[in-house]
This record gives C-alpha cells, structure tokens and sequence, in this order.
C-alpha cells in the first residue's frame, strides 16, 4: 500500500557565511491517512526544515534540498514540475503555522484570505467563496463568523486566529495537514481548545496529520506514532504508548525525564535510569526548581550546531551511555524489537540511507542508538 | 477617522503661523524693498516715505504681519511692484507647475515602483545590481547638471523635444522637464520600493501564500505588493508638496513660468508681496499633502486607527 506521505532521506542543507550547514541530514518519515505522526525535537532540529521542504516553502536561497524524495501518495514532489506541484499545495496538503499573527497577511481581511483558497483552487466566484470562507469560520467556531469575517487578523484573539489558520488548512479538505508548533504561541488554556479543534478535524476528514512540536504533553493525546529529531536525523521512531513506556535512545529518555511530572517526584521517579547522567545534568546546567522533593531533570550541555556536528553519534557530548563507539561511529537506525525475553535484536545492518524503507513500518520501532538494547531494558 | 481628520487640521493652525511668520520676517529682512523699487538710484526721501506709508511698511514687523494675514484671509494677497496682482501671476503661475509635478509624479511612481519591484523580486541578479548603480548615479548628479544636460541632448541636438517651454505650457512639452524634475525622486522611489519588497519577500504571511498554492503573480500583486507599497505611497505623498515648491532649477531651466519661475523672479527683485504670497501657498498645499498622507496611510494599513 502507498502510503499518504513518505519522506526518504531528505537532505536539506543551508548556504551560511560561515559554511555549509546540514539543517537535515537523512530524515525519513512517514503518516498513512487518518493518522497522526508527532515529530519531536528542540528548536534547530531540523523538524520545521523538513517540514518547510516536504511542503515545499523552503527559502531558497539560502536552503537548498541536496538529496532524498518526497513521495506524495507514491508521487516524487521534489522532481514534479512547480505548477503540478502548487496544484497540491495548499488544495491536497496543507500547512499551520505556529504564529498566526505574522502567518496572515495583515492588509487583507480574513474572510478575503480564506476565500481566496475556493477562488484559486475551485475557481468559485468571489460571491460563492466569501459565503465558503464565512461557513468555514463558523466550521471552526468563531463566533458571529459572518460579521467577523470582514474583521483584519489583528482585530482577533490569538486563540481565535489560530482557528483561522486551521480553517484556511482545512479549506479545501486536503488529505494531508502538517501543522508546525500549532499551539506554541497560544496561552495554556487557549492551547488545548485547539489542539481538540484540530483533532475532531483531522478525524471528521480522516485527514493524515504531521504534528510538529517541542510538546511531549500534546503529543501524547494526539499522535499514533512519533519520531523524535535531533541535529537534522531521526533518532527514534516508536508508537506513542510505547516511546512513553520504553524509550530505546537516551535522548528520548532524557525528554521524557526533563517534562515535569505531578503523580510522582519529576523525572527522578522514572525507573532504572538514576545514575546515568542525571548529576551531571544537575551541576552543569542547573535546574528548573525543586519538584515534589525531587529536582526536575535537565539534559546537560546544548544542540550542536549544523556546522560543527560531532563525529560519531550527534548525541553523544551530551549522551549519558556514550562510549568510545559513540565518538567514532555513527550509529545506524536499528529496527527495535521489544518481544519480552528474546534478546535477539535483528539489526538490519543498514545505515540510515538504505534502512528507510524497512525501518520504518507503520508500527515498526526504529532507533540511531548503539545501545538501544541496554536503553530499551533500563 | 473624522475628528482625527479634524483634529489634524487644528493643528496646521500653528504651524501655518509660525512658517508664514519666519517666512515674512526673513524677507523683510532681506533689505529695503523701497530702495530696491528705485534701482540703482538713491529714492526722493519724500516720495519713499510715501510709498512707506502706503505699503505700511513704517509700521513694526508684527503689526505689518498682522496685516498681511488679514489681508490673506480676505483673499487679497497684494499687488507686486509692477502693479500685478499676486492672485493673478498665481493664477497663472499654480497650474503649469501642478502639471509639470503632476508629470513628474506620475513618472516617478509608475518607472520607479516598476524598478523597484522588479530589483526587489531579483535580489542580487544582474538587474537589481544595475539598477542600484543607477539610482546611485542619479541621485549624485544634481538637477541644474542633468536638466542641462538632457535640455541639450533631447532639446538641442536630437531635436526630440522644446529645449524651452512656451508660456501656455502644455503638457507635451513638460515631458522633459517633469522627467528632470522628478528623477531624483525616482532614484528614492526606486530603492524604497526594492528595500521593502526584499523586506517583506522574506515575511511569514508571503510564505502562507505560497503553502495555499496561490500563484506566483497573484502572491505578488496580492500578498506582497500592498504591503510593501505603503512607505512608498507615504514618500511620494510629501514629495508632492516638496515637487511643488522645489521646481525653482527645473523651471528656471527650461524657462517655465510656474511658482518657481515667479519666486526666483520676486526673490531676485525683492518683490515681498510675491514672495510671501506663493511661500504661504506652499506651505498650505505641503500640510494639506501631509494630511493627505497621513490619512491614506490608515486606509493602505487597516492597524492603523486613528482615535
């Protein structure tokens, strides 16, 4: 079966004064329809890079896609001619912005900018589209959509605009919807109203959803699967029950530790994993406040950056399981199998360039992590 | 927008005073008008005085101003010494300068938004390099060179158009000289518009549209253009007012008789009442541009609201 959206081994670099820099460096993903994948990471990933370039709005220059393919229900977006390809931008995959603010234009009333999708894409009249764009806002519960949608974006709440964002995404009923931090820039409460919003969506139209985001807590009630990034690589890729339960990279484990905790004391209450690292995050970084007698976890040191990548594992100046392999060797994504007792792992021996395609199955577990084996069983 | 509107216009009231004043007081202060009426000779003592008299010049300044005012507002704006009325050479002195700013305008906005765009959207290549050196090169060269210079190109030796204007001045042949006058302007227009369509290329809202799929040209005309064209719309508003008042080299060029013509005519002979009437005339029409431009700035961008 084709799947909606597979990413393979994009490569995504950036031309700098200061050199080349590899914002993605072999990512490969992929969402069938109806589901959602959560793609995880800090900020400089390379998680919003990729999504730009699958979506097709990198800025180029000074971004600049070396390598790898973009399969749209089977088709090649990257070598599709650029008109063919517009067609399906913003008709068959859309996109949401973090900031709805700076994402809308600030001259054009809303209504006008949600009816332009039906005039372009439909080629409505502009009667017939303004009457679309005040049912959609209605769609996306904002109140006295008829009368607002002559309002300008900055008349609106950013709760409310972000409705908008999602309304102009779910226009034309794409089948695929890759929303970028959706509720980053909004106030707590504001964030859950719609983070449901773009759930019951994504569930009415059976659309398939990439979720990007800093968020474990948003994650957890949204996606099917997530591949957490970091440095412009994958570094897992697991359902989300079991990415929760069992991380198999240290990394993951380290986001999962450094997310506070109320039912028991922060990160320090997660099983097996006390020594390794933990102090170090302690004094070199300090922390984030003391938590129900315990002190919140903090992964020690910062990203790299693109331009001086580490050898060996990305992860691992800040890795508390490095050894002397992780400096020297980069770890391939191995296929994580978690059957209870059987301790034999097939690893599938393929670098990141030719594990893609059987890597990353639907439900398959992947991870870039030597000792994943060790991480898994912690 | 309407007591904003209203409230704009109160405030003129001071500055319109104060500007006439400074205005009045400096060309008093230039010299003698009585002795500049009698040329090179010394004037009859009694006849000075009585020409003093009748012109309240042996009143102090203030009073003289005052008088002036009220002249003004009862839509008597004196005679020149010549026994012209000023409303008269103003009659016919305002309308050939409005069409030759007019020209001027029209050409700075279509060819330097144009470029400007054009550059903006190229950032870098070949056209936009060009079109900054141009800029640079025309903005360096003052009007009296490149007025000259394309009087004797275009109107002396190609013969393609009147190296002096007729009286009537007609529009065709303010062509050239609305070019002169309106190229330095072109040059600011030109580097305004590429500047914020490089600034505004780059803005979240630009990449929205491209995620919808709109076309190209539609991002353009649509997304990007009316955002970036309002600095350019609130430069050109002023340079209207600026266009008027500061066409004295381009007029005294191709011999056009408009305002500058008439002013450098009444500086050169200290013809106060001509003067001061086009000056306050200017300053009107620079404030009411103002003005002009304040209130198409809130209809270009809807967050501006004037409370």
């Amino acid at each position: 079966m084709t799947r909606l959206l597979e990413v393979r081994d994009l490569r995504v670099q950036f031309r700098t004064r200061d050199g080349i820099a590899e914002a993605v460096g072999g990512v490969s993903y992929g969402v069938d329809a109806g589901r959602t994948l959560a793609v995880l990471g800090e900020s400089g990933s390379g998680k919003s890079v990729t999504a730009q370039a699958v979506m097709g709005i990198l800025d180029s220059p000074p971004g600049r896609i070396t390598g790898g393919e973009v399969l749209f229900r089977g088709r090649d977006l990257l070598t599709m001619r650029a008109e063919q390809r517009r067609r399906i931008r913003g008709a068959a995959m859309a996109m949401i912005f973090q900031d709805a603010l700076s994402a809308l234009n600030p001259v054009i009333t809303v209504g006008a900018q949600l009816a332009e999708m039906y005039e372009v894409h439909r080629g409505m009249s502009r009667g017939d589209a303004q009457r679309r764009a005040v049912e959609l806002m209605d769609r996306v519960r904002i109140p006295a959509a008829g009368q607002r949608a002559g309002d300008y974006p900055h008349q609106f709440s950013g709760g409310m605009r972000q409705r908008i964002m999602i309304a102009m995404a779910m226009a034309l009923e794409p089948d695929l919807i890759i929303a970028d931090e959706p509720t980053t820039a909004l106030d707590v409460t504001v964030q859950a109203q719609v983070m449901d919003l773009l759930a019951e969506l994504r569930r009415e139209y059976a659309m398939g959803l990439v979720l990007i985001t800093h968020d474990l807590g948003v994650v957890a009630d949204v996606a099917d699967t997530i591949a957490v990034m970091y440095a412009g690589r994958i570094v897992e890729t697991a359902p989300v029950r079991d990415l929760y339960r069992r991380p198999a990279h240290p990394y993951t484990r380290g986001l999962l530790d450094s997310v506070p905790r109320v039912d028991h004391g922060g990160g320090q209450a997660r099983r097996g994993h006390a020594d390794h690292g933990r102090h170090g995050g302690h004094e070199s970084h300090g922390v984030h406040g003391a938590h129900r007698g315990g002190k919140l976890y903090a992964i020690r040191g910062a990203p790299p950056s693109p331009l001086t990548m580490p050898s060996g594992c990305p992860f691992h100046p800040r890795c508390p399981r490095a050894q002397e392999v992780c400096r020297v060797e980069r770890p391939p994504l191995y296929e994580v199998t978690t059957d209870a007792g059987t301790d034999a792992v097939a690893n599938t021996g393929a670098d990141t360039e030719s594990g893609i395609g059987s890597g990353i199955g639907s439900d398959g577990r992947t991870s870039a992590c030597h000792f994943w084996k060790e991480e898994l069983h912690a | 927008m309407g007591r904003y509107a209203l409230r704009r216009l109160a405030q003129m009231i001071p500055v319109f005073i104060g500007s006439t004043f400074l205005i009045f007081f400096m060309v008093y202060a230039l010299g003698d008008p009585v002795a500049a009426l009698f040329g090179d000779k010394a004037p009859d003592p009694a006849t000075a005085a009585r020409i003093r008299k009748e012109l309240y010049l042996d009143e102090p300044l203030w009073r003289q101003y005052l008088h002036y005012m009220g002249q003004i507002f009862s839509g008597h704006f004196g005679t020149a010494f010549n026994g012209q009325p000023v409303t008269e050479l103003m009659a016919s002195a305002f309308p050939v300068t409005l069409r030759l700013t007019v020209v001027a305008v029209v050409f700075e906005m279509a060819l330097g938004i144009t470029l400007g765009v054009l550059s903006g959207l190229r950032r870098g290549r070949g056209l936009d390099t060009s079109v900054l050196l141009l800029t640079l090169v025309v903005v360096s060269v003052p009007t009296f060179v490149s007025g000259t210079v394309l009087q004797y190109l275009f109107g002396v030796s190609w013969g393609w158009a009147r190296p002096s204007v007729s009286p009537e001045a007609p529009l065709n042949e303010l062509l050239l000289p609305g070019v002169v006058l309106g190229l330095v302007s072109l040059a600011f227009t030109t580097r305004l518009t590429r500047t914020s369509i490089v600034e505004n290329a780059r803005a979240d809202y630009v990449r929205t549209a491209v995620a919808k799929g709109l076309p190209r040209h539609r991002i353009v005309t649509r997304h990007l253009l009316r955002n970036s064209l309002i600095p350019v719309v609130t430069f050109i508003g002023t340079d209207i007012g600026a266009l008027m008042g500061g066409a004295i080299v381009t007029e005294r060029i191709f011999n056009i008789h408009g305002v500058g013509y008439q002013l450098y005519q009444g500086i050169l002979r200290q013809n106060s009442p001509t003067v001061v009437g086009f000056v306050t005339i200017l300053v009107i029409v620079f404030l009411l541009a103002n003005l002009l431009v304040d209130l198409l700035y809130a209809v270009l961008d809807p967050r501006i609201r004037y409370a």
